[in-house]
């Protein structure tokens, strides 16, 4: 082997380490600074009280009005997607729609994945218009809702394509009805997968501010009703550290320390309990 | 079993209609914005609104070249920096890393995919911010720092786990007969991924490149938070931009008290979606082929 190949050969290999480096080390960075910055900023009283009089100002109080009202839009908007999401993955199936039309379907999921946030947003807050709904938990939610409904069923469909054939054969071979293939068989067989898809939807819309920007509006209490507005921890990140006082600013890096526990302890879960329901599957 | 059956077909019935309206909301969302847009497209032509640079809401002129341009920008330069890094870590990813380092680095991939847009923009204000004005200071572009580079950096940094992990499926889908047959005839490992591997996954990598282009571009908050937000067409990498979501998100609190202006911001988002759409749906196109083509 000629020389030249040779340093070409160890230089790439060089280079490519450089580069996964980089990306690695970005995101233990990323983490890090967060970690670092909140966690000695977080208290007990910011994750247990509502905002009080002059909390913009540097004042007492905490920010449990973003995590219930992140929870509650993230955690209804999850629901709503999930009910939806369900049907329509398993009807993408050869046995429910025709070829085609199951690429026409397939194609408007793949242009919802890629609509922005920020465009669900201004969509949201059309209908929201058009229903005479103000700015509210229910608003909130309608607009994750539809950034989530794409995200679930291209994940769950996904998963319900690996389920072997053989599967569906055998139960359609004893007599099961297409439903009962669905609930009995398939179910059971995915169920591992859909939950982690439904997981998977549920980080990305707690973590998503450029859909509740315009619909859920921000309020120092927690709703109570639909049509209250409710206030969210990416909103919270975002308005606190957009003023000058350094006080506030500690406490967005401590929302953001919240928000980023919340994040990796879901996308945790969804590992661990995808891993404990695989060994029920048939592979 | 009429009972079974009846199950069945009411069933399959509920599943289509909601399949059909999947594909209705699609068309919903076009529509509606397209409607809510139109006061705007009817005083002013579509070029005069996506080429010219006078951002006057109040006269009720909008010109939207500033918003273009910084979203080209900001997103081309993440483009710049984020492609060859992407590129060449799956490259080593599926190409030449063991199995362990794999199952090491794949959660740290997922992990940022994982982390909020939040926080991607809290971490570019704690730590590129300050490092841009560092840098800007020694180019002799004094600033404070909010700039097209940050946003470039920090929408670079968003983009990574997206190219590596369609880039895996992609190299993942070359069959190992091709690299053996490189092998065999001599060719290092690395001709052998340049010169084969590449080669073959060459269409559905580009299409991951397009892929986390469109994602790039509708990116907002953080960008928001480091660009700067200045409605000028930049002309240095140290320049402020203020990109098309940007614009969306900043000004939805004066929208319904300037008239035209919530129709002008219809029409951010509809564009914003047009560019979007036209981008991530070819690269989808392209990638469902590519898939088919290997399995």
């Amino acid at each position: 082997m000629s020389r030249a190949r040779r340093v070409t050969e160890r230089a790439m290999i060089v280079l490519m380490q450089l580069a996964l480096a980089c990306v690695a080390g970005c995101a233990l960075l990323i983490v890090g600074t967060v970690l670092v910055r909140g966690l000695p900023a977080l208290s007990w009283e910011m994750l247990t009280h509502l905002p009080r009089g002059g909390f913009y100002l540097g004042k007492s109080g905490g920010i449990l009005n973003a995590i219930v009202g992140s929870l509650l839009l993230a955690g209804c908007a999850t629901a709503a997607a999930a009910v939806v999401s369900l049907p329509v993955a398993f009807a993408l199936q050869r046995e429910y729609v025709p070829r085609t039309a199951a690429r026409i379907v397939t194609i408007a999921l793949d242009i919802l994945w890629g609509t922005p946030s920020i465009v669900y947003g201004a969509f949201g807050f059309m209908l929201m218009m058009l229903l005479g709904v103000g700015a509210s938990l229910l608003g909130g939610i309608i607009a994750l809702t539809l950034l989530m409904l794409p995200i679930m069923v291209r994940a769950m469909s996904e998963v319900i394509a690996t389920a072997p054939r053989d599967l569906k054969e055998t139960a359609y071979a004893l007599g099961a009805t297409r439903f009962e293939t669905m609930r009995h068989v398939l179910l059971r067989q995915t169920l591992p997968g859909l939950v982690t898809a439904v997981l998977l939807a549920f980080g990305r819309g707690i973590g998503d501010a450029a859909a509740v920007l315009f619909t859920a509006g921000y309020s120092d209490r927690i709703p109570r009703t639909l049509t209250d507005p409710a206030a969210s921890l990416p909103l919270a990140i975002f308005f606190q550290l957009g003023t000058p006082i350094a006080a506030v600013q500690q406490r967005a890096y401590a929302s953001a320390c919240v928000l980023l526990l919340i994040v990796l302890a879901v996308s945790l879960l969804a590992r661990v309990l995808a891993a404990r329901a695989r060994r029920f599957t048939i592979r | 079993m009429i009972r079974r059956r009846l199950l069945d077909s009411a069933s399959a019935q509920v599943m289509r209609v909601l399949a059909c309206a999947v594909v209705g909301l699609a068309l919903a969302l076009v529509c509606g914005l397209y409607l809510k847009a139109r006061p705007v497209l009817a005083t002013q032509s579509l070029a005069e609104l996506v080429f010219t640079s006078a951002w006057r809401p109040l006269k009720g002129h909008f010109g939207f070249l500033p918003f273009i341009a910084g979203t080209v920008a900001v997103t081309s330069l993440a483009m710049l920096l984020a492609v060859p890094l992407s590129i060449l870590s799956a490259l080593y990813l599926s190409e030449y890393a063991s199995t362990r380092l794999r199952d090491c680095i794949k959660p740290v991939i997922d992990l940022l995919a994982a982390i909020p847009s939040v926080i991607f923009g809290i971490w570019g204000v704690i730590t590129i911010v300050p490092a841009v004005k560092q840098l800007g200071h020694c180019c002799g572009h004094p600033g404070t720092g909010y700039s097209l580079l940050a946003g470039g950096i920090v929408l670079a940094v968003m983009v990574f786990p997206l190219i590596i992990s369609v880039s895996m499926d992609v190299l993942a889908g070359v069959p190992r007969e091709a690299r053996e047959a490189a092998l065999a005839l001599g060719a290092t490992r690395w001709e052998t991924t340049r010169y084969v591997v590449i080669k073959r996954a060459a269409p559905g990598v580009i299409a991951a490149i397009v892929l986390a282009f469109s994602r790039a571009c509708g990116e907002t908050m953080a960008v928001l938070m480091v660009a700067g937000n200045v409605a000028r067409v930049p002309h240095s990498l140290f320049d402020p931009v203020h990109p098309l979501p940007a614009l969306i998100a900043n000004n939805y609190g004066e929208m319904m008290s300037i008239p035209r202006y919530d129709a002008a911001l219809m029409f951010a988002a509809l564009l914003l979606l047009v560019i979007v759409t036209v981008f991530n749906a070819s690269a989808q196109l392209v990638l469902h082929r590519a898939v088919r083509r290997w399995q």
